[in-house]
């Protein structure tokens, strides 16, 4: 830098620059160590099923079969749940979990409740290199997306649920008892169901309402105020609906001009960000002026502030759910069994949807629900009108060609 | 008697120096084997890597495919250039902002060393994460520093130099490198502590003695001799900055996208491993580049 005033044949100069750099080189190469291993850990080449061909096409392909570890459930009274953040009702102090609290009571199984599914991705991400080393990962159940139910399917990952263990299943709405990714729910059965619309706060919009995807992407009004979310289905689901496709039934190309719309919307400085959950406080301060928002989320956001808006666009918005999941190698199968039998009674049920403010899956909660709060049994955002419900779709599912081309183009939309 | 002292600890040395023939090599043992496993071993799996080619479902086979180097400069070299700017500009900042600070803790603090020194760390006893929300509130919107900063017009100009694109702080390029800034400023400030703490105060007294300007004395003794400070600092703070991706992701927006947020999405949600292999490959060897020439520039080389 500074040569000429610098002498560096200069005896003491040298030896002061010794004692300064040669400690803090073995720091930096520790840190370096560190940061690798992180690589390590996301490194891993085996795929599920290397003699599959690559484009099997949906259920073409037999999915491998999970394997069953010896159930521990008769001597160990314990059952591991992974779930989201805030998606349990709590007591209204937060510090316990009424529903699981009647749980242990009733069954004497203690339920190790984590909070550590924080997204689909990541905790896939987490969750597979022990799947697929065949090792435990220590949870007995957790609830996935749909689409991430899809997946753990196919890759033989999930176990099949013993329906002897879960007769309140009998409850399950009609609607959800087929689905594309499950026929005949063998494998999975919902927890919570949800739409994806538009939120919106009155007070950053300047009283204006906004109602289509159109409009949250090119109004002015709302310029570097909105964000869309990293939940590829819903963000490019609530477009294609917009321009008029059926996300049941969509092709390469729908998925494309979609992606194109949200480019341009994004090039133009319309959008602040992809986000998880974390947009519901931006919203709240008025941040964010517009999203793609959950339906519960907004709910829960209106109680304490009724310029929270919500609109269910006209031309459709996505219903998805998260449903419960056994993995591979889970050590306490049929507590976790007992555990999803316990919620799929609609009182239990009312209990957590009263905290919630999601859509249940289980027949006979909005009964439930109005005794427990007639105003919640009144909310179409959580107990959906048969009009609100015949505008709802379901993103198609996807086959792993599919799946790796569309998310190569979303996250090259998000990150780029 | 003195003579019989020096053959008794010659005597006694000649075993000891056999010994000491493999001692050291056993001591770096520990080290090597961690830098084996932690290091080389990850490296050659992320070079081979990202030389793969296939999907999470099928597997991936070794192809040799050069090409994704190819692919993946020509699709995300903003978001490369963009790392490296940002970097580079918190790394000033931070060198700016802590070289006055290690040079009051070290020849002027006294007996409040020890207490700057630990509030320089404290930061650390809170996570990352914690500390980059917490910027998410002081630039809010509703918060005196946005408010404060509109009065006084910071934000205008701001909005014209094309830090920020309107009149809040929060989500643009300039919470970005603040974000940056203060979460690598103890990495600057500590190296450079401890080369300004060695600095003999007698050598700033001979430069007055000798007629030399305050400045002539800084540019001529403190900063030369301060120097391995500054490279290690700068070195520390902007290598990590470089590869950051929380505080693009926290306090940024959709334009001010880090290549550690690319490499992350597509080791997370996209899967597509060979391609994050790829792009951390790049990164690495772009860094090292760019060290090695500034180390080279910086005259140190011998010492790194």
């Amino acid at each position: 830098m500074n040569e000429s005033s610098f002498d560096k044949d200069n005896p003491i100069l040298r030896a002061a620059l010794m004692r300064g750099l040669v400690s803090r080189r073995s720091a930096m190469m520790g840190a370096a160590g560190v940061g690798a291993a992180a690589f390590l850990a996301a490194c891993g080449s085996a795929g599920k099923n290397p003699s599959s061909s690559g484009g099997g096409t949906l259920g073409g392909t037999i999915a491998p079969l999970a394997s069953a570890a010896p159930d521990m459930s008769d001597t160990e009274k314990l059952v591991n749940w992974s779930n989201w953040t805030e998606y349990i009702d709590t007591s209204s102090d937060g510090k316990t979990r009424p529903t699981l609290e009647a749980f242990t009571k009733k069954t004497g199984i203690a339920v190790n409740y984590t909070e550590d599914y924080l997204d689909n991705d990541e905790f896939y991400a987490k969750v597979r290199p022990l799947l697929q080393g065949g090792k435990d990962t220590g949870r007995d159940v957790w609830c996935s997306t749909d689409w991430m139910v899809a997946r753990l399917i196919r890759q033989g990952f999930v176990q099949k649920l013993d329906r002897a263990n879960i007769p309140n299943v009998a409850n399950l709405s009609d609607s959800l008892t087929n689905v594309e990714f499950d026929p005949g729910r063998l494998y999975s059965v919902p927890w919570q169901s949800g739409f994806a619309g538009i939120g919106y706060n009155l007070k950053a919009t300047g009283g204006r309402k906004v109602e289509s995807m159109t409009q949250l992407l090119t109004d002015p009004a709302l310029k570097g105020k909105v964000t869309l979310l990293t939940e590829m289905r819903d963000t490019v689901g609530l477009v294609m609906m917009e321009q008029g496709k059926d996300i049941s039934k969509f092709t390469d190309d729908d998925f494309i001009t979609a992606i194109a719309t949200l480019q341009q919307a994004k090039d133009a400085g319309q959008i602040l960000r992809f986000t998880g959950n974390e947009y519901t406080e931006g919203l709240a301060k008025g941040e964010i002026a517009a999203c793609a928002a959950w339906t519960g989320d907004v709910v829960q956001l209106q109680f304490d502030d009724p310029n929270i808006q919500y609109a269910l666009p006209q031309k459709g918005f996505t219903l998805w759910s998260d449903n419960f999941v056994i993995p591979a190698l889970a050590k306490h199968k049929k507590n976790a069994e007992k555990l999803i039998d316990y919620y799929y009674d609609p009182a239990v049920m009312a209990q957590v949807v009263a905290s919630v403010n999601y859509i249940s899956p289980v027949k006979g909660t909005a009964e439930e629900l109005t005794k427990l709060d007639p105003k919640l049994g009144k909310n179409p955002l959580i107990v959906p009108t048969p009009e609100v419900m015949s505008r709802a779709q379901v993103f198609r599912g996807l086959t792993a060609a599919e799946e790796n081309k569309y998310n190569k183009l979303f996250s090259a939309l998000t990150t780029a | 008697m003195a003579e019989a002292a020096v053959l008794s600890t010659g005597s006694a040395a000649a075993p000891s120096r056999r010994r000491r023939s493999w001692v050291p090599y056993a001591l770096l043992l520990p080290g090597l084997l961690w830098l084996v496993v932690f290091f080389v071993l990850p490296m050659v799996t992320l070079a081979s890597q990202s030389l793969q080619e296939g999907n999470v479902d099928d597997g991936y086979v070794f192809t040799g495919n050069v090409g994704i180097y190819v692919d993946a400069l020509q699709q995300y070299w903003p978001q490369y250039v963009r790392s490296l700017v940002y970097a580079g500009t918190a790394t000033v900042l931070a060198l700016l902002l802590g070289y006055p600070l290690a040079y009051f803790i070290a020849q002027k603090a006294g007996r409040y060393k020890n207490l700057i020194l630990v509030l320089v760390i404290a930061p650390f006893f809170t996570s990352f994460l914690i500390r980059t929300l917490a910027w998410r509130t002081i630039l809010s919107d509703d918060w005196f520093v946005t408010e404060w900063a509109q009065k006084l017009h910071i934000t205008d100009f701001l909005q014209a130099v094309g830090l920020t694109s309107n009149d809040s702080l929060l989500s643009s390029k300039f919470a970005v490198i603040m974000g940056l800034t203060y979460n690598f400023l103890p990495f600057m400030i500590l190296p450079l502590y401890t080369s300004l703490e060695r600095l003999d105060p007698r050598l700033i007294e001979a430069a007055g003695d000798l007629y030399a300007s305050a400045w002539q004395t800084f540019r001529r003794v403190t900063w030369p001799l301060s120097l391995p400070g500054v490279v290690a600092g700068t070195l520390l703070t902007f290598i990590p900055a470089a590869g950051d991706f929380i505080n693009a992701r926290l306090l940024g927006n959709t334009q001010t996208t880090m290549i550690g947020s690319v490499i992350d999405s597509q080791f997370l949600r996209v899967l597509d491993y060979p391609l994050a292999a790829a792009l951390s490959f790049i990164l690495l060897i772009i860094i090292v580049t760019m060290v090695s020439v500034y180390v080279r520039r910086a005259g140190t080389e011998e010492l790194l």
